[in-house]
């Protein structure tokens, strides 16, 4: 037997007599009824509004809670407002309470102020641009401190924690290990296969090596790296540190003297900084590899023809210009990735929003800083 | 000591002479190769404010969770509003599921939305009802609860730990469920909000006609608010019914619990007042 065949259906019956109105109230009247039990409601002032008395008649109420009480008791107050003499007949003790407990009331809920769209618009606009600024602010001044407590460690070289700066790295660098190696073997594949194609109408094909070359050892290797660290390891950091956050974790260590900088993010920064010129160093062997094999395969360049063509296109310089940028996009990452996890408010709604943000946030600078790397090496001729 | 245990829910039962809303039969609960719950009976009777006692670690909160369906029973039987929750077809089964309110024990409350809006969570999903009509009961139930008006606007985060409870409170009873479950609802709370929240429970028992299944390590409120007391220790309970008789139970737990130092000033304290003629009357708020 289900609950719903168990219930009754609430209703209200009128009946008219020398005495007066009477309306038989019957069935559960609870909440269960959902609609039902609001339209019910409803006809009790419906059937007695034109009355002068009325009598209610719970008698056959077989159920009544919260909902059925409080519709009841609305009904006498909007009754009352329309000057019908209401009384109840024949309510059960538990009942009373209940209906009591419900006696109508009005809420009032509490104003809000309103404005206009344009003003909230623009309202808007200017809180986020005075925002943004606020956070670069920040961000500068989170810097300095984690500069700061860097020397600080450094003078204490006791105080370092390089356990957790290995656990760190495990996670961070280790662990990437095959994804980023994949996503590089398919890339350096990908450009491989397009330089051939396109290169071929020029008689060019063999362009194509130092097209990889260049191309991976400058650009794509440490890029890809860095903005698949963003997603990996950049998210990791800001969920970790927010939910700590959130459980007080981080005021825990404050009171203890003990600053959340050195303890939580120092080793999660240098982790990343030590990590990310490895991966890309991996990167850029995984995508000249993934280069090789589609060379050989779709354009017929052998592997020791590649290599020497390689030797010709690059030099330790090419290398360097992309390896050199790596400790700087994972610092980015590792200081935004920090910064968002302490912003965390206490709802499981901001900790979203924070990952969020930092991935893009943390996506956003990796591309403006190689950008700005590729101005400076052109202004110094590198 | 299962004679006698089975005697006392006898006597318990027909002195309230209701029908059982909960019955637990030998449940066996593990995890791992540990075993919690060693073939656990209990019954909860219609109507009833139970206190459910047992030491830190012992399974209350596994019993509490094992009853509502969170964690998988390795044997033995439960059975809720006489129905095996196991047996039911998934619709039943959430039928049966709105007819009880749980209060978690940190509140558990949804962080992303208002007080007021965790209140018409319920009705919203449930029941088609209008949006007046689920500001006007939720407005109600945190009055029911002794919350003010202000409070329905504002986020979880923004509540003391009192205020959590009460709100929480108010969400599990937002569908006016018969049986509710309630995860120590007075720790972490002062002791007048502790005795406000007891005489909260006690009234709203009273006139919403609830069945409380409280598991609770406050004295205070077996004292004041539960009908019967069962104690959990071994992955069984040991003993159950009237506060009285787990009082006289030779028990070492038991003893221990009750008239050890903390335990027995309070006995002492309670035993006194009453020669005195005192009758312990909740505190109403």
């Amino acid at each position: 037997m289900t609950v719903a065949a168990m219930q009754r259906p609430p209703k209200v019956a009128r009946q008219s007599s020398a005495a007066g109105v009477r309306l038989a109230l019957s069935g559960d009247w609870t909440l269960f009824a959902s609609h039902r039990l609001e339209e019910e409601g409803r006809r009790i002032v419906e059937e007695a509004r034109l009355d002068r008395m009325v009598t209610i008649d719970l008698s056959q109420v077989s159920q009544l809670d919260t909902a059925g009480a409080w519709l009841i008791n609305r009904a006498r107050h909007d009754l009352a407002g329309r000057d019908v003499a209401v009384t109840l007949k024949d309510v059960r003790p538990e009942y009373a309470t209940l209906l009591e407990e419900a006696h109508y009331r009005a809420f009032v809920a509490p104003s809000r102020p309103r404005f206009n769209v344009i003003f909230v618009l623009l309202a808007d606009f200017g809180e986020s641009i005075v925002d943004a600024l606020r956070e670069f602010y920040r961000g500068v001044g989170f810097l300095g401190e984690f500069v700061s407590s860097m020397i600080y460690v450094a003078a204490n070289p006791r105080r370092f924690r390089l356990t957790s700066l290995v656990a760190q790295i495990e996670l961070v660098g280790f662990r990437s290990v095959p994804i980023i190696v994949l996503i590089n073997v398919l890339v350096g594949g990908i450009v491989a296969q397009q330089g051939i194609f396109q290169l071929l109408k020029f008689g060019a094909s063999s362009y194509t090596v130092s097209l990889i070359g260049i191309l991976v050892l400058r650009e794509l290797g440490v890029l890809l790296t860095s903005i698949m660290i963003a997603g990996r390891s950049g998210s990791a950091i800001t969920a970790e540190l927010g939910s700590m956050k959130m459980r007080e974790e981080i005021d825990a260590l404050l009171v203890m003297g003990l600053s959340p900088i050195e303890v939580l993010i120092a080793p999660r920064v240098l982790g990343l900084v030590i990590s990310l010129p490895i991966l890309a160093f991996l990167a850029d062997i995984a995508a000249l590899f993934g280069g090789m094999v589609v060379s050989w395969w779709y354009g017929g360049i052998s592997p020791a023809a590649f290599a020497s063509l390689l030797k010709e296109a690059i030099a330790l310089h090419t290398f360097l210009v992309g390896i050199i940028k790596a400790p700087f996009m994972a610092l980015v990452i590792g200081l935004i990735a920090s910064m968002d996890g302490l912003a965390t408010q206490g709802s499981a709604e901001s900790l979203g929003r924070q990952v969020t943000s930092s991935v893009v946030k943390s996506i956003f600078m990796v591309i403006v800083m190689d950008g700005l790397f590729a101005v400076f090496f052109a202004a110094i001729d590198y | 000591m299962t004679s006698s245990l089975t005697h006392a829910n006898d006597v318990a039962r027909q002195r309230l002479n209701r029908d059982v809303i909960i019955s637990v039969r030998d449940l066996v609960v593990g995890f791992g190769d540990k075993t919690i719950m060693k073939g656990l009976s209990l019954d909860v009777y219609r109507g009833e404010v139970l206190g459910f006692v047992g030491g830190s670690g012992q399974g209350k909160s596994v019993l509490t969770r094992a009853i509502l369906g969170l964690v998988p029973t390795r044997g033995g039987a439960i059975r809720v509003f006489g129905q095996d929750r196991d047996a039911l077809a998934p619709l039943e089964r959430r039928a049966l599921e709105q007819r009880w309110g749980v209060l978690f024990q940190n509140g558990a409350l949804f962080s992303g939305l208002t007080v007021k809006q965790n209140i018409q969570m319920p009705m919203r999903e449930m029941r088609d009802i209008s949006q007046r009509l689920m500001d006007e009961l939720a407005m109600l139930k945190l009055e029911l609860v002794g919350l003010s008006p202000d409070a329905a606007d504002k986020f979880p985060s923004e509540l003391s730990g009192g205020m959590v409870k009460r709100a929480a409170l108010a969400r599990a009873l937002a569908l006016d469920p018969e049986l509710v479950f309630l995860d120590e609802p007075t720790s972490g709370l002062d002791p007048i909000s502790a005795a406000e929240f007891d005489a909260l429970i006690g009234t709203l028992q009273q006139t919403l006609g609830l069945t409380v299944f409280m598991v609770t390590h406050d004295l205070d409120s077996l004292y004041s608010i539960c009908d019967r007391v069962a104690a959990l220790a071994e992955g069984r309970v040991i003993a159950a019914g009237p506060l009285e008789t787990l009082l006289a139970s030779d028990h070492p737990w038991l003893k221990a619990y009750f008239h050890g130092v903390r335990g027995g000033r309070l006995t002492a304290a309670r035993v006194e007042q009453k020669d005195e003629q005192w009758k312990p009357a909740p505190t109403t708020p």
